[in-house]
């Protein structure tokens, strides 16, 4: 049981599979390091132990029979926004404390049938609008480097908990950046697939047309072997794919000998802090000294992707949240006095500012008489956003930058300053607008602070991505690295 | 001053698919509250909408039926509005780009040229739950089996002059889409239902006049009554002095008047944008080319067929052709009756049609079914019975006493066509008449028919009328 907690997937499927440790034993440490650290860190929403225990027991009979899969028996946590049945599903916010879906989503269910054990469902921003894991109702999230700075968001429970080893994988969402930005910001891996790899059933819309699920993790080893259970087309999620499923493990060792790299140099403006520069290129230098060849490129719309997000996301999210309304389930105000007080005050009371604020963008935005101004636009820049990568793409394999322009920044920073708040998602933004898959990966530190690179690939190239990743990940250990306070 | 009427409908078909038009859900009607309503009926959080394509190919086979573009190219968007009965917040229809543009429809009221109807679109969208405002104490019950029911909206051009032209539209879209079967088309259950919008304006005039949109119109008889009555307003407001507001009016057949439910200002703001959780619809050559070699025969060409074919006149082939049970019904008729289609057209018309109609029951309810109408004709024509006859054995048959054939065995109905006895009953009738025979021969030619009459009585109207008359002509002489 020598320090399991800091193991990779890989090398605890190896340990559940030669019996070197069972599941239960796994599952009580992992829960046992919950009960302890969330205090501090506030990642967990729900903790689901008895169901735990009780897959992880499960899981142990399959490991006992030989019917496998590789991710039986390996816990794992699930971002608070994927549906689970029977298991309260909040999305962070007072709308839905009292929410227990009548139905798992594709995801988890995937996760599920694949024998992974559930610890419990992470902490978020409240419905996904966040970039820090401060809009929660149930309280902002700690950064286990430093728990006076943020985790990042929105997907801020699922990286605290990896990162301070109470998960050794957990599921994340990303709309604008909400799985690369907080991956960056604690030290490990985050991918979010191309839009239509993961199915959106059950996990509560935020932006449909650019929320795209993925998995955080130490290592893109572990990461591949995460996307091999939840990639797939879904019959019940219209927007998801329906093409062939590699296995991403296959391709992690090839060679990059040759790889063709592109440097955005409007991911590298005067928006980007020195240190964090510092640190992509050096990480730029070690991709050049394992074969990759770089050239500038550039994505002359860059400037656009924010403003046009907080136009498309915030139109989309405004409806898709429509069906909070207190009457059929979610909160409801006492004593509605008529339906129009119903609807006010159960939305008034549920919904937290940085949610109402997007709703009222969005509304205003699809508004008659403005909707060709503000939201048939911003669809026709999303466009030129696309067309950026797709010439990009027609002279180079991967892009490279930074996934974000800081550091973790302090808890409060810039809580109250919104436009600012939405500039830390700058480099990650337009990878959503264009539905391209991006993953950000542990590259150094800065001023004792995690530092994210972050890889675009072209459509459907994953296995690409991951194994760019895994090569660089085989010749450094800034994936390895656990904060002090939970080693 | 003379007044020009100017009317559009609006025509909601609910689409007879087996499961909802975005979820997996029954349709059935009738079901107890909100036990046909999944997950994604009830809007709950993360579900999503998978379009069914029972409903798209329904669609397509409308428009091809009225002879309008099938968009190979059609976007879903959201319509967003908060009512209790509507679960998402927003109902998912078609905007911008429908899936069935520019169709015509020829009508034609009685004793009036026919007219041709543009039909401007047709877009398919789910339909809302209901609210339940009795029985509650004070709150609302939602049942929301109905969200999420396919519906196809039918938008005709403002091209109808009277409130008769409009029923005559409606009627034939109701036919239609029973013929196509991809409506039910029962207006008591709500599965065809219509919104109507009116506007006046002094005849040569090109310019439109502000129109009222009159709601749910759920019969034709209401169509026709919401019409007039709101024409007549308009009229008294504008000779009044008066302007004629957009707005939107409820027909209240009990009070029989339409009022104001909505203003233009108070008209809501639907926000509509494409829904990114579908996909846009595309239909391309093959698939539109495959529903329209699913198509029947529509009923015009039904009705020219009837004409050109059978011998009917243009108004019964009308009649005939107005739904497409009846039609089917004609057709077996008079393909067992074998020959003379008119005696058929003349009965299903006549005593059939009349009898359902006094025990208000649909032809797919007839007791006597088609088969059984046209083996009793079938005994007309082979002169097994007479027509008079006839009659009686189509009562037997209503009521249940068996077949033609059963009937006429088991009362003795068989026509007598055997001269001998013919003549037998006729020299009878004459040995007991003499003093008729008396007048008829000094030229009191009347006193025939009180043969006729006799000698029917006497057979019990079993006696061939024909023969009857050729063998009385040359006795009586």
């Amino acid at each position: 049981m020598t320090a399991m907690h800091t193991k990779t997937i890989a090398q605890l499927s190896a340990a559940l599979h030669s019996g070197e440790v069972s599941s239960v034993e796994l599952t009580t440490l992992f829960l046992e390091r919950i009960k302890q650290h969330n205090p501090a860190l506030n990642c967990f929403i729900t903790m689901t132990e008895a169901q735990a225990l009780a897959a992880a027991a499960a899981a142990d009979q399959r490991l006992k029979a030989g019917d496998a899969a590789p991710l039986t028996g390996v816990p794992i946590a699930h971002k608070d926004i994927f549906c689970t049945a029977g298991v309260k599903t909040t999305c962070a916010s007072k709308m839905l404390d009292n929410f227990i879906a009548p139905y798992e989503s594709t995801c988890t269910a995937k996760f599920v049938e694949a024998g992974a054990v559930m610890l419990g469902k992470t902490n978020m921003d409240e419905f996904a609008m966040g970039s820090s894991n401060e809009t929660s109702y149930y309280g902002a999230v700690k950064n286990p480097w430093d728990l006076e700075r943020v985790p990042g968001g929105s997907s801020g429970g699922s990286v605290s908990a990896v990162a301070a080893r109470l998960a050794p994988a957990a599921t994340g969402t990303d709309t604008g950046g909400s799985i690369r930005q907080p991956a960056a910001l604690c030290g490990l891996t985050g991918l979010k697939p191309t839009y239509g790899r993961v199915s959106r059933f059950g996990m509560i819309a935020f932006a449909s047309s650019l929320d795209q699920a993925g998995p955080i993790t130490y290592s893109a080893e572990d990461a591949a072997l995460l996307m091999n259970v939840m990639a797939g087309f879904d019959e019940r999620d219209s927007t998801s794919v329906d093409c062939e499923v590699p296995d991403y493990s296959a391709n992690l060792d090839n060679s990059i000998e040759g790889l063709k790299i592109g440097l955005p140099k409007e991911y590298f403006d005067d928006g980007l802090d020195d240190r964090v520069a510092r640190v992509i290129d050096a990480a730029v230098k070690e991709y050049e000294a394992l074969g990759a060849v770089v050239k500038e490129i550039s994505l002359p719309n860059t400037a656009l992707a924010v403003p046009t997000y907080y136009v498309v996301a915030p139109a989309e999210c405004s409806t898709n949240l429509s069906r909070f309304d207190g009457v059929r389930f979610g909160h409801r105000c006492d004593d509605p006095q008529d339906l129009f007080d119903l609807y006010t005050r159960s939305r008034g009371e549920g919904f937290g500012a940085e949610v109402k604020r997007r709703i009222m963008v969005g509304t205003y935005v699809l508004s008659a008489g403005y909707y060709d101004a503000y939201y048939l636009k911003a669809q026709k820049i999303r466009r030129l956003i696309s067309d950026d990568f797709r010439a990009a793409f027609e002279t180079v394999d991967v892009i490279m930058g930074p996934t974000a322009p800081t550091t973790a920044f302090k808890l409060g920073e810039k809580a109250d300053d919104p436009v600012t708040m939405y500039l830390s998602d700058i480099y990650t933004i337009s990878v959503n607008m264009a539905g391209l898959p991006a993953a950000s990966i542990p590259a150094g530190f800065a001023d004792g602070l995690p530092v994210g690179l972050q890889l675009i690939g072209n459509y459907f190239d994953e296995s690409r991505l991951l194994n760019v990743a895994h090569k660089y990940q085989q010749a450094t250990d800034w994936h390895l690295q656990v904060p002090a306070a939970f080693k | 001053m003379e007044w020009e009427i100017v009317i559009g409908l609006e025509i909601h078909a609910q689409l007879a698919t087996k499961s909802k038009i975005f979820s997996g859900a029954s349709t059935a009607y009738g079901a107890s509250p909100n036990t046909q309503a999944c997950a994604v009926d009830l809007g709950l959080p993360g579900v999503l909408p998978v379009l069914n394509k029972e409903a798209v190919r329904m669609a397509a086979k409308f428009g091809l039926a009225v002879g309008a573009r099938v968009s190979p190219h059609s976007v879903f968007a959201r319509k967003n509005y908060f009512y209790p009965d509507l679960p998402k917040g927003y109902q998912i229809s078609q905007f911008e780009l429908p899936v069935v543009e520019g169709g015509r429809l020829e009508i034609q009221v009685e004793g009036e040229a026919a007219r041709v109807i543009g039909i401007t679109r047709a877009h398919l969208e789910e339909d809302a739950g209901k609210s339940l405002h009795e029985d509650f104490h004070g709150a609302t019950g939602i049942d929301l089996n109905r969200a999420g029911t396919p519906l196809l909206e039918i938008v005709s051009e403002p091209d109808m002059r009277s409130a008769k032209e409009a029923v005559a539209y409606m009627k034939k879209i109701h036919s239609l889409v029973q013929y196509l079967e991809i409506c039910d088309g029962n207006m008591q259950e709500g599965s065809f239902r219509c919104d109507a919008n009116v506007s006046i304006r002094p005849k040569g005039q090109e310019q439109l006049g502000t129109r009222s949109e009159l709601k749910n119109l759920n019969s034709f008889r209401f169509v026709e009554r919401a019409i007039n009555i709101e024409v007549e307003r308009q009229i008294d407001v504008i000779e009044g002095g008066g302007k004629v507001v957009q707005e939107t009016r409820l027909y209240d057949s009990d009070k029989d008047e339409t009022r104001s439910m909505r203003s233009k200002e108070e008209a809501f703001d639907y926000r509509y944008f494409p829904d990114p959780d579908l996909l846009p619809l595309e239909l391309d050559e093959a698939y539109i080319e495959a529903v329209r070699k699913t198509l029947p025969e529509l009923p015009d060409e039904k009705k020219a067929r009837f004409i050109s074919e059978l011998g009917l006149a243009d108004y019964e082939a009308g009649v005939l052709t107005a739904s497409r049970e009846l039609a089917d019904y004609f057709e077996v008729a008079a393909r067992v009756a074998g020959g003379d289609a008119k005696r058929t057209a003349n009965w299903v018309m006549g005593d059939l049609l009349g009898a359902l109609n006094k025990a208000g029951m649909s032809i797919t309810e007839s007791p006597v079914t088609a088969d059984m109408l046209g083996g009793m004709l079938q005994r007309i024509n082979d002169n097994t019975i007479s027509g008079k006859i006839a009659k009686q054995v189509f009562e037997c048959m209503w009521s249940g006493e068996g077949d033609a054939d059963a009937v006429i065995d088991a009362k003795g109905l068989r026509q007598v066509t055997d001269s001998g006895a013919i003549e037998k009953i006729i020299d009878e009738i004459m040995a007991n008449n003499p003093q008729q025979l008396e007048q008829y021969r000094a030229g009191k030619d009347k006193l025939f028919g009180f043969f006729v009459g006799q000698v029917m009585k006497e057979s019990q109207g079993k006696a061939n009328p024909a023969q009857v008359n050729e063998l009385l002509k040359q006795k009586l002489v």
